[in-house]
């Protein structure tokens, strides 16, 4: 039996050969409908795997809930004073009433000049406690993180952000060195290492770049910055009062993510009659994501499939052209004793092999995918500057990744293709009347 | 002696739109084993209706055709096909070889569609192509031999299967008065072999190297008879 599969094959190969070019254009058909679903499948996966890393870096148990500045049509308080943001009070009584809440972290953060020497960086103070390198992933470079004996003894130690440190100390150890913030002077205990920007994900959490960041413990920014803050502005002096920038609240378990995120919700609404916050849950976002992924598989897998449909009516037509063509052979064939269902075999082997030869191709080409998308992105880089600065983050920093199933199931598809679109052709070709075939000129 | 083949008042109707056409009206004879039978005829006497009949390409509309016993117009699409594969050997008159298979590849095709694909088979191939004078030109194409060295590949492929029978369509039809008197030749080497053959043409000097002619006319029998030449002859080849 496999010397009659391996002979077929061989007769099916042979009779190809007698229109190489025809054989080519129809394999090209399928290779092209194979390469793009695993690169559609790739690209997908590529840009949906990086919304999801950005989202679980958000940690997939947090909360985090932040200060808005109002719209202004919104603001009630009159005067200079602009008050807004949640607040310590917000804190303690989130931390107190909702048992799944494991840990809290605090923040305050706001612009600010820091200088050494002659030098000056204009970057994001932030006023925080231990726990906030943990939620943010910061790797300390040299020296230590806050700790809570400063939060306790209201220290004035600063750890410094690696750009931070880097345009105020280019040839200096900051270790040790005292900077100044707002005529007020810090030490620094640690540098460290650079870290990418986070992406902005959702309305209310913005971009956040730690590249000029300089952090202090909370304690003393409240103690020593207080919560009004001066801002000059087109002239006019304006102090806004903010007591805490964002709170992230860790939730014990996954699946008390979602209700617990909605009793925050309801605590935070009775005490704040304007919108001056927002509530971030990365769980949320993850669901949304995952939804909106399975959305863009479908849709690109569709596309795919649609070239593929294409592959496989140029199959279907060129192996009727192929039958009628070769209507004497089949004659000679039936009448030197083959079946139907030789002939059948004949023919669609004649497909299969078509499609499995574009299936293979098309999946050693799919597997370039990911350095050629590199290539692409770094022609687009250097020939048209402008038009990567207009692409999104997500697509500019994306990498495609070959989703392993997507070759046995583009494989698959290629040599369904074959056998459905060479069906038809290879009936065609079975139930030709042999006399007439025999006659045919 | 025994009966190959035996025709039993064979009918075979076409329906032509409305109209039926009867290409055979009755037709009856035997070919015993080792016999060479020329069935002639002009065009329209029904003679392709009945190498139709005798290849099992098609079933009769009433009558029987025994080949080894059993009956053809009974048989199934399948059971024709096995029919053909095994126990008929076909000559056509444009040869009809595969031409993308080389020459051994064509002689081996009635061998495939009989799952007989042994090493042993092939050897008996190429022992068949070395008879009909092509040994050295086993992987040649078609298109690169002559009409003559074609129809040779054709009746190697035809003996292949060792039919009990060679059914020749008008073998010499498309070839030069040289190559076919070669040709004739080797099926009267064949013949003496002790190979049936059955051999339908229209032209007189070919049907006259068989041994009884069949004559058709309208879809009946005319004669048959006896070949006188062909009688002496084998006398001739008995004496010497």
């Amino acid at each position: 039996m496999l010397v009659l599969w391996i002979r077929t094959f061989q007769l099916g190969v042979k009779s190809l050969m007698l229109h190489p070019l025809r054989s080519l254009l129809t394999v090209l058909g399928i290779f092209i409908g194979v390469a793009s679903v695993i690169w559609l499948l790739a690209i997908g996966e590529g840009i949906s795997r990086k919304a999801q890393e950005q989202i679980e870096s958000l940690g997939a148990t947090n909360i985090i809930i932040r200060s808005i500045k109002p719209p202004s049509e919104q603001i009630q308080s009159s005067g200079l004073l602009l008050q807004y943001g949640i607040t310590r009070a917000d804190y303690e009584r989130l931390v107190s009433t909702i048992p799944t809440i494991t840990r809290a972290v605090r923040i305050r953060e706001l612009r600010q000049r820091f200088s050494y020497g002659g030098r000056m960086v204009d970057g994001r103070l932030v006023g925080c406690t231990p726990e906030y390198k943990d939620i943010v992933r910061l790797e300390m470079d040299r020296g230590r993180f806050i700790e809570d004996t400063d939060l306790e003894d209201l220290k004035n130690y600063c750890v410094l952000a690696a750009g931070t440190a880097e345009r105020l100390f280019p040839f200096e150890d900051p270790i040790g060195k005292v900077i100044r913030i707002e005529e007020q002077y810090y030490v620094v205990v640690g540098v460290c290492k650079p870290k990418m920007p986070s992406a902005g994900i959702g309305g209310s959490f913005a971009a956040q770049d730690f590249s000029s960041d300089v952090y202090i413990p909370i304690t003393t920014l409240w103690w020593r910055i207080g919560d009004v803050i001066f801002t000059r502005r087109a002239g006019s002096l304006e102090a806004e009062q903010v007591e805490l920038s964002q709170i992230t609240l860790q939730v014990d378990k996954t699946e008390n993510v979602i209700s617990t995120a909605d009793v925050v919700k309801a605590t935070l609404a009775r005490y704040h009659p304007t919108e001056d916050y927002g509530v971030t849950v990365p769980l949320e976002l993850l669901e949304q994501a995952r939804i909106t992924r399975m959305m863009f598989m479908i849709f690109m897998g569709l596309i795919a499939g649609i070239s593929l449909v294409v592959g496989g009516i140029g199959i279907m037509n060129i192996m009727l052209a192929t039958v009628t063509e070769r209507t004497r052979e089949i004659g000679i064939r039936r009448a030197l004793g083959a079946k139907r269902r030789d002939i059948i075999r004949q023919f669609l082997v004649e497909t299969v092999v078509l499609s499995t030869l574009g299936g293979i191709t098309g999946i050693l080409v799919g597997f370039t995918c990911p350095l050629l998308s590199e290539a692409i992105m770094s022609a687009i880089q250097i020939l048209m500057p402008r038009v990567y600065d207009s692409l999104p983050e997500i697509v500019r920093t994306m990498r495609p990744v070959i989703v392993p199933s997507s070759v046995p199931l583009a494989f698959g598809i290629a040599v369904a293709v074959g056998v459905i679109f060479g069906l038809y052709p290879a009936r065609r070709a079975a139930n030709m009347d042999p006399i007439e075939a025999l006659r045919h000129e | 002696m025994n009966i190959g083949v035996s025709v039993q008042n064979v009918t075979k109707d076409y329906h032509m739109g409305t109209e039926v056409v009867h290409a055979l009206r009755g037709v009856s004879f035997d070919v015993p084993e080792g016999d060479y039978v020329a069935i002639m005829g002009a065009s329209g006497s029904g003679k392709s209706t009945l190498l139709n009949l005798l290849g099992c390409l098609d079933h009769p509309t009433s009558g029987k055709i025994l080949l080894d016993g059993e009956n053809v117009a009974e048989a199934s699409d399948d059971r024709l096909a096995e029919l053909r594969a095994s126990k008929i050997g076909f000559v056509f008159q444009s040869f009809n070889l595969i031409p993308q298979l080389t020459v051994l590849e064509n002689i081996e095709v009635p061998l495939y569609y009989q799952r007989r694909l042994s090493p042993k088979e092939r050897a008996r191939c190429k022992e068949l192509a070395a008879m009909v004078g092509l040994g050295a030109r086993l992987n040649h194409r078609p298109t690169q031999l002559s009409g003559g060295q074609q129809q040779r590949v054709a009746i190697a492929r035809a003996l292949v299967n060792d039919p009990i029978f060679i059914l020749a369509d008008e073998p010499t039809g498309n070839l030069d008065s040289v190559t076919t008197e070669e040709i004739m030749n080797l099926f009267d080497e064949l013949n003496r072999q002790g190979k049936t053959i059955i051999l339908v043409t229209h032209e007189l000097d070919v049907g006259s190297r068989a041994k009884r002619i069949i004559r058709l006319r309208d879809g009946k029998i005319e004669s048959i008879t006896d070949n006188p030449a062909r009688s002496s002859a084998r006398t001739e080849a008995a004496v010497n």
